[in-house]
C-alpha cells in the first residue's frame, strides 16, 4: 500500500529557501509581464544600472492596457504611428488560433500514432527492437539546424511549405519520438498477468487494449500531451521556417515585433508573451494532478 | 466433462527445457497441485494449459479437446495469478462482471451472478472500491471471485496464497477448498508450499527441473516417496537420507553399514535384488524413531549436538561417525546436548533408495 506523507513539515529555513528558489524562476517571467503594462515610454525610461535601479524603474509605472488592445486591433496600431509600421501586419487572433490548432492538432496524432506504437514496442517486441527505439531517438538527437535546408526542400518540392499540413506533419514527427519512448515506459510499468488476466477471460486484444492497459496510462498520455504541448507551443526555428502569413504562429509573430523601422516594440512583444503564457497555465493547470502522476510513475506505486 | 491432460508436454527455451515431457490428468472435480522449489518449471506447465505460453510439444487435452492452438480466451478457463493481476481502474464489482462480458450475458444475469459470488467471498461492502484500496485478503478474494463467477471448464491457480500472511492464507486455504468442493471442475494449483500442497490437493505431482518426478496422493508422496528428491523435498523436518552401505538382504532382513554401525532391520523385499550392489541411502523420517534403552542390532546411536524445542515436540540433531541425524522426540523425553541416544526405526518408517536414488519397492 502507498503511505501518503503529510505534506508541510519541510521545516520554515527550507521552505523560504524553496520560495527564493521558485522566486527567482519566476523573476523574468513577471519582468515580461509588467513590461506588457507598461507605456513605451515607461519602458524606455527603464534603468539598469544596478540591480535596486532597475527592480525599482520596473515596479515605477502608470499601468496600460494599450500593448494588448495593439495586439488586437490593428486601428488602434495605426494610430498609434510610431514604430508600429511591422506590427500592424500582425492579426494576433489568427496567429493564435494557428498555434492553438497547429499545436494542438500535432500533440493529438503523436498522441494517437505514438500510444499505439508504444504499446506495441512494449508488449508485441519485434527483432532487433531496441535498435528501433534507438533510432526513433536519434531523430531528436540532432539540432534541429542540421535538418534545415533538407526539409525545406522536401517542403518547397511537395508543397507543404507554408500550409496547415506541412507545419501539422512536422510537429507530429517531433512529437512522435518523445511520445513514443515516454509512453512504452508507461506500458513496461503495468503488470503483465493483468493483461494476461483479461486474455483469460475471453478478451480480444483490441479490449485488453482499450479496457485495461489504456485506463492505467492515462495519467501518462496526459504528463506526455503537456511537455508536447509545452515544446511545440514554443517552437520558433521551422515555424519561422515553414509558415506563411496564413499559417504563422505566435513564436514568429513575435519575432516580427522586434524588427520595426523605430526599434522594437517591447511593450507589444511582452504584451504578447503574457497572452502567449495563458493557454499553457491553463493546460497545466488543469492537468496538474494528472501531470504529478505522470511524471512520478513507479515510483509511487507498488 | 470437463478434465485436464498433459501428453508429453514439453516447453523449451532455445537450449533450456523448462518442462520435459510431462504426462498429468486432472479428473473434473480433482484438486492437482504442482509443487516443486523455484524455476522447476511448474509455472510454465500451468501457463501452457492456460494458453499464455506456446507448447514446443505434447499436447494439451482440456474437456476431450485437443486445445494447443486455441487462444487463451478460446479455452475457457478461469485462472487466478499470483499477484492477483485485478483490474487497477475497475472497481471490484466491474472486475467480478468483466470475464461475463465475453459471454454476453444480460445485464440482470450479469448482475446476478456478479452479487451472489460476493455473497459468498463477502465482498458486498467493498463492490465499489478499486483495488489500489483493498486489503491483501479482500484483493484475494476478489480474484477468487472473478474465477468462479463464470463457468470455465477448468481452475487454474498460481501460488494463490503466497501474498497472504500466516492467519489468512490458513484461512483463505479453507476457503478455496470450500468454493472449489462444489464445482465438478478440474483444478490445478501451483505452489512451492508443501503444507499447501498436502492440504489443498486431491493428488500432487511434484517437479524438478521440468521433470514430473512422481504424481501421488498428498499421503501417497508422503509415506511412498518415489525417489530421493521427493522423500528430501517433502515434509518437515526433512527426512534424514543417510549413505549406507548394504551388506546384505535375506529373510525380510536387511543388514546396512550406517553412521559406523551394523544395522539389522526388516525391509522390503525388493531390497534383495540389492544383495552385492553396495552403496544405498537409507530414508527415515526425523518422527520415524523412538528411543530405546538398551542397545540392539535394530537400534542406532548418535551424541546429540543441538536441540530446538518445537512444544509438544523436540527436534534433536545428534551426529556419528560424521553423519548427522535428526529425530524428533515427545517433549516429555528428557535430552541434553553431549549425552548419547538410542533409537529404534519404527515399524514402515524405513525407505531404502538405490545408487540412482530411486525408492525400492515390491510393486
Amino acid at each position: 500500500m502507498a503511505q501518503r506523507r503529510a505534506i508541510g513539515h519541510a521545516g520554515w529555513g527550507r521552505t523560504i529557501a524553496a520560495a527564493i528558489v521558485a522566486a527567482i524562476y519566476f523573476l523574468p517571467v513577471l519582468i515580461i509581464i509588467m513590461y506588457a503594462f507598461q507605456g513605451r515610454n515607461d519602458i524606455l525610461s527603464i534603468s539598469a544600472r544596478s540591480l535596486g535601479d532597475y527592480l525599482e524603474s520596473i515596479f515605477s509605472f502608470t499601468p496600460t492596457l494599450s500593448n494588448f488592445e495593439n495586439v488586437f486591433f490593428r486601428a488602434n496600431i495605426i494610430q498609434a504611428g510610431e514604430g508600429a509600421a511591422q506590427a500592424t501586419e500582425t492579426d494576433f487572433p489568427l496567429y493564435f488560433l494557428n498555434s492553438v490548432g497547429i499545436a494542438g492538432i500535432s500533440v493529438i496524432l503523436a498522441l494517437v500514432i505514438g500510444t499505439l506504437a508504444a504499446y506495441g514496442f512494449a508488449r508485441f517486441p519485434l527483432r532487433g527492437n531496441d535498435t528501433y527505439m534507438f533510432i526513433i531517438l536519434t531523430t531528436r538527437m540532432l539540432p534541429p539546424i542540421v535538418v534545415t535546408i533538407p526539409i525545406f526542400i522536401m517542403f518547397q518540392v511537395t508543397g507543404l511549405a507554408g500550409e496547415y499540413p506541412g507545419i501539422i506533419a512536422l510537429y507530429t514527427a517531433f512529437n512522435l519520438a518523445f511520445t513514443v519512448w515516454m509512453m512504452k515506459s508507461f506500458f513496461e510499468e503495468l503488470s503483465p498477468d493483468v493483461e494476461d488476466a483479461a486474455r483469460m477471460d475471453g478478451s480480444s486484444e483490441t479490449r485488453v487494449f482499450f479496457k485495461i492497459c489504456l485506463p492505467q496510462v492515462k495519467a501518462g498520455m496526459a504528463a506526455t500531451a503537456v511537455f508536447g504541448l509545452i515544446l511545440t507551443w514554443n517552437e520558433l526555428f521551422f515555424a519561422l521556417l515553414l509558415t506563411s502569413n496564413e499559417t504563422r504562429t505566435i513564436p514568429p509573430a513575435m519575432v516580427r515585433t522586434l524588427g520595426g523601422e523605430v526599434g522594437a516594440d517591447y511593450g507589444l512583444l511582452a504584451a504578447i508573451v503574457t497572452l502567449f503564457l495563458v493557454p499553457v497555465l491553463v493546460v497545466t493547470f488543469v492537468l496538474q494532478n494528472q501531470l504529478l502522476r505522470g511524471v512520478t510513475f513507479g515510483t509511487i506505486k507498488k | 466433462m470437463s478434465d485436464i491432460k498433459l501428453v508429453d508436454l514439453t516447453k523449451r527455451f532455445g537450449e533450456l527445457a523448462a518442462v520435459s515431457k510431462a504426462n498429468i490428468e486432472v479428473a473434473a472435480g480433482e484438486v492437482l497441485c504442482l509443487l516443486g522449489p523455484s524455476g522447476c518449471g511448474k509455472t510454465t506447465t500451468l501457463r501452457m494449459i492456460a494458453g499464455l505460453e506456446s507448447v514446443t510439444e505434447g499436447d494439451v487435452w482440456i474437456a476431450g479437446k485437443r486445445v494447443n492452438d486455441l487462444s487463451p480466451a478460446q479455452r475457457n478457463i478461469a485462472m487466478v495469478f499470483q499477484f492477483y493481476a485485478l483490474y487497477p481502474s475497475l472497481t471490484v464489482a466491474e472486475n467480478l462482471a468483466y470475464p461475463l462480458h465475453a459471454e454476453r450475458l444480460p445485464p440482470a444475469e450479469i448482475k446476478a451472478r456478479v452479487d451472489r459470488v460476493a455473497r459468498v467471498l463477502q465482498l458486498e461492502s467493498v463492490m465499489d472500491r478499486i483495488p489500489g484500496r483493498l486489503a491483501e485478503g479482500e484483493k484475494q478474494r476478489v480474484a477468487v471471485g472473478r474465477a468462479i463467477v463464470r463457468d470455465p471448464t477448468c481452475f487454474l491457480f498460481d501460488e494463490p496464497l503466497s501474498r497472504l500472511d500466516v492467519a489468512l492464507r490458513q484461512q483463505m486455504r479453507g476457503q478455496i477448498k470450500e468454493v472449489l468442493s462444489g464445482l465438478d471442475k478440474a483444478t490445478v494449483i501451483v505452489t512451492h508450499d508443501q503444507i499447501e500442497a498436502l492440504t489443498m490437493a486431491d493428488r500432487i505431482a511434484v517437479m524438478r527441473d521440468g521433470i514430473v518426478e512422481q504424481v501421488d496422493t498428498p499421503h501417497g508422496i508422503f509415506a511412498r516417496p518415489a525417489n530421493l528428491f521427493v522423500a528430501g523435498f517433502i515434509g518437515t523436518p526433512q527426512m534424514n537420507l543417510l549413505p549406507a552401505r548394504l551388506i546384505h538382504y535375506a529373510d525380510g532382513l536387511g543388514r546396512f553399514a550406517v553412521m559406523g554401525q551394523e544395522l539389522t532391520v526388516p525391509v522390503d523385499p525388493a531390497v534383495g535384488r540389492l544383495n552385492g550392489t553396495g552403496a544405498v541411502t537409507l530414508g527415515i523420517r526425523p518422527r520415524g524413531f523412538e528411543p530405546v534403552a538398551a542397545e540392539g542390532a535394530d537400534t542406532l546411536k548418535a551424541v546429540i549436538d543441538i536441540i530446538e524445542p518445537m512444544g509438544a515436540e523436540t527436534l534433536v540433531h545428534a551426529v556419528e561417525s560424521g553423519t548427522d541425524l535428526r529425530v524428533v522426540f515427545d517433549h516429555l523425553v528428557p535430552v541434553a546436548p553431549g549425552e548419547p541416544i538410542r533409537v529404534r526405526i519404527r515399524p514402515g518408517q524405513l525407505h531404502v533408495f538405490d545408487e540412482k536414488g530411486t525408492r525400492v519397492h515390491s510393486a
